[in-house]
């Protein structure tokens, strides 16, 4: 848990390209879930008629229940985005990293 | 001047679901229900099994805490879902989307959002950085003793305004649902609480959670699938035939005047997302996972069974519109359109009683008395780890307690915490405490959450800023809702609000934030020049997870 061992895998250049690929990817995801989700906000309390329209002529069900039920799916898809790319992808760049400054130690 | 209660049910019922807190209103006592009784005996008959079965696994502080890091992604992921759906969630929601129509689901989106959030932004670190209490996160690179009492400070606040609103709430609810006396129902959680967590720890508390979280949903699901079958599984049918006999008609599925001021709606949004990243016994679940790859499933998992569930509720509200509303044996003196018999919050076990006769409400009533009892459990492990962790561990015996006494002030905590919680649910019974979880959420957005995420994703951050930011967070949260319509007019029985909003979150949190960048960037001491040089090993332990607490061999 020494310094060095961190001062070794921050010096990695694998370790930049983790981070600024993994912070990259996870930003635009919540921007992308804020975005929505306060946008759907912002029609709720502006323009309301909107989302109690029928999604299609003589529909009962209305844009807001659509696009409501939408969130849920398009959102809980995105987490699973995220899992698996993290669990693999990113997590075998990690165990390099950790990896490789062990192998310097020695 | 305390307003009783019954003065003001409206302005209850309203408040209270503006969280999913305990809406319970002041409930008559009703007949014993025997098939619950027996149900719920059962209940804790399997779980106090598990907390046999856990005492004997239960030996270390990593043990005691977090369930030794042992617990799955996916058992996890049950847990913190058990977590999130407190019996409130189930009635109090399901009564909105009866009375309200698409207002609660918007509710229900609300409460959802927060869940991605937490993990693209949080999940990661958290484990990478974290032991035993979210503190251990805040204190990493930061003065030991102050940030630790701090965050022990606002916890303990957290805990204890949910515990409260989470025991009246139980006591009306088992009033209501089992026939029992309401101090016999307190005392009855208080107790079963301390036996769970005292004796079994995380595993018991954990494994209380996995079970109730899965008779929940079962239970939820099979009501809604017998009610939607009357619908011949049609949602155009059932709209047809709900909007055409609801009081709001075809506005039933518009949105309301629910989320209609955009200030509230975007301080609510705020609250329910930053406040679940802030809840001290949330947080703790992001430790019994053994590492950052568990923690994330834990999200991924957790959030697929809110997200399921919260739809499973929004169905049974339509449906309990047709099957309870239009049914006189549910309504006071059989008039439909009248009062519900036990109140709103009694839709749901009204639907279950329509569908599935006497066996199926038992069930459901044992569900709700099991759920409060797991949430009980969850807050008040939460509440001792950050009384024998962070306050007795590390800020009084500065790091040299021993592993044994450390678990014996934690038991010793929880029981403190159970009298504590047993007394005031019985002083506050007649009170309105539905703003109770709103300050807990609030507390936790605008105390916890800024100083927790800037200490990890913020290099400037020094001991001066967390604690001027923390503190400034907890006092403004606290005076906000104290000065609010829902405590100030409604408890206090004052005339007029001075804040005119019920949600502290949107004005609370950049206090917060920005008293921690003023204070921090204006310290020049020699010390925070240190904090901020060791955020440079923090960031790359975050990051890796190299150096992060393992889960211990067993």
């Amino acid at each position: 848990m020494s310094s060095a061992m961190y001062e070794r895998m921050r010096a990695n250049p694998k370790f930049q390209q983790l981070i600024s690929t993994r912070g990259r990817f996870a930003w635009i995801l919540a921007i992308t879930v804020l975005v929505i989700f306060y946008g759907f906000v912002m029609v709720v309390a502006f323009s309301p008629a909107t989302l109690g329209q029928p999604v299609s002529e003589g529909s009962m069900v209305t844009v807001g229940f659509a696009f409501g039920l939408f969130m849920f799916v398009f959102f809980w898809i995105l987490t699973a985005v995220y899992v698996r790319r993290a669990n693999s992808e990113f997590d075998a760049l990690t165990a390099e990293i950790v990896h490789e400054a062990w192998q310097e130690k020695k | 001047m305390m307003k009783r209660l019954l003065t003001a049910p409206a302005l209850l019922a309203l408040s209270a679901l503006a969280y999913a807190g305990p809406a319970i209103e002041a409930a008559e006592k009703q007949a014993t229900n025997w098939h619950a009784i027996i149900m719920f005996l059962l209940f804790v008959g399997m779980t106090m099994g598990i907390t046999y079965w856990a005492a004997s696994r239960t030996k270390s502080t990593a043990d005691f805490y977090t369930a030794g890091g042992g617990i799955t992604g996916f058992q996890n992921g049950l847990a913190i879902a058990g977590d999130y759906m407190s019996a409130a969630t189930l009635l109090g929601l399901t009564a909105m989307t009866y009375s309200q129509g698409y207002d609660g689901y918007m509710y229900m989106i609300a409460f959802f959002v927060g869940w991605p959030i937490i993990l693209f932004l949080m999940a990661e670190r958290l484990r990478n950085l974290g032991k035993f209490t979210f503190a251990d996160i805040t204190s990493y690179r930061l003065d030991q003793g102050k940030v630790r009492t701090m965050a022990a400070i606002s916890s303990l606040t957290v805990v204890c305004f949910y515990l409260i609103a989470q025991m009246v709430g139980a006591g009306q609810l088992i009033k209501l649902l089992f026939g029992l006396d309401y101090n016999v129902a307190i005392v009855a959680v208080g107790l079963l609480m301390m036996v769970y967590v005292t004796f079994g720890g995380m595993v018991a508390t954990t494994w209380v959670q996995i079970i109730k979280a899965c008779m929940l949903l079962a239970g939820g699901t099979l009501i809604m699938l017998l009610a939607f079958s009357q619908f011949d599984f049609s949602f155009t049918k059932l709209l047809e035939r709900a909007t055409a006999v609801h009081k709001l008609g075809p506005k039933l599925m518009h949105p309301g005047s629910f989320l209609a001021d955009p200030v509230t709606a975007i301080s609510l949004g705020l609250g329910l997302m930053f406040g679940t990243a802030g809840l001290p016994h949330i947080l703790m679940r992001f430790f019994t996972v053994t590492d950052a790859k568990e923690a994330r499933k834990s999200v991924l998992y957790a959030s697929g069974f809110v997200g399921f569930f919260f739809n499973v509720i929004f169905l049974m509200g339509l449906c309990a519109i047709l099957i309870v509303g239009q049914d006189p044996a549910f309504f006071e003196g059989g008039v439909v359109g009248g009062k519900i018999i036990g109140g709103g919050n009694m839709i749901a076990m009204h639907l279950a009683k329509a569908v599935g006769g006497d066996l199926l409400l038992g069930f459901l009533a044992a569900v709700a008395f099991a759920t409060i009892l797991a949430v009980v459990s969850g807050l008040a492990l939460a509440g001792a780890s950050a009384i024998s962790h962070d306050l007795y561990a590390r800020v009084i015996k500065k790091g040299q307690a021993s592993e044994s006494a450390e678990i014996r002030v934690s038991k010793i905590a929880t029981i403190g915490l159970g009298l504590v919680a047993m007394c005031l649910g019985i002083l506050f019974e007649k009170q309105n405490v539905a703003f109770m979880v709103g300050l807990a959420f609030g507390i936790a957005a605008a105390a916890n959450f800024p100083v927790l995420i800037l200490s990890m994703y913020w290099k400037g951050l020094t001991t001066r800023g967390a604690l001027v930011g923390g503190y400034s967070g907890l006092v403004s949260a606290v005076l906000f809702v104290l000065f609010s319509k829902s405590v100030w007019v409604a408890v206090l029985g004052n005339p007029k609000a001075l804040f005119p909003w019920d949600q502290p979150a949107l004005f609370a949190m950049p206090i917060a934030f920005l008293m921690a960048w003023i204070f921090s960037k204006t310290d020049s001491s020699v010390k925070a020049k240190a904090e901020i040089e060791a955020f440079e090993d923090q960031y790359v332990r975050g990051q890796t997870g190299y150096g992060a607490a393992t889960a211990s061999n067993h």
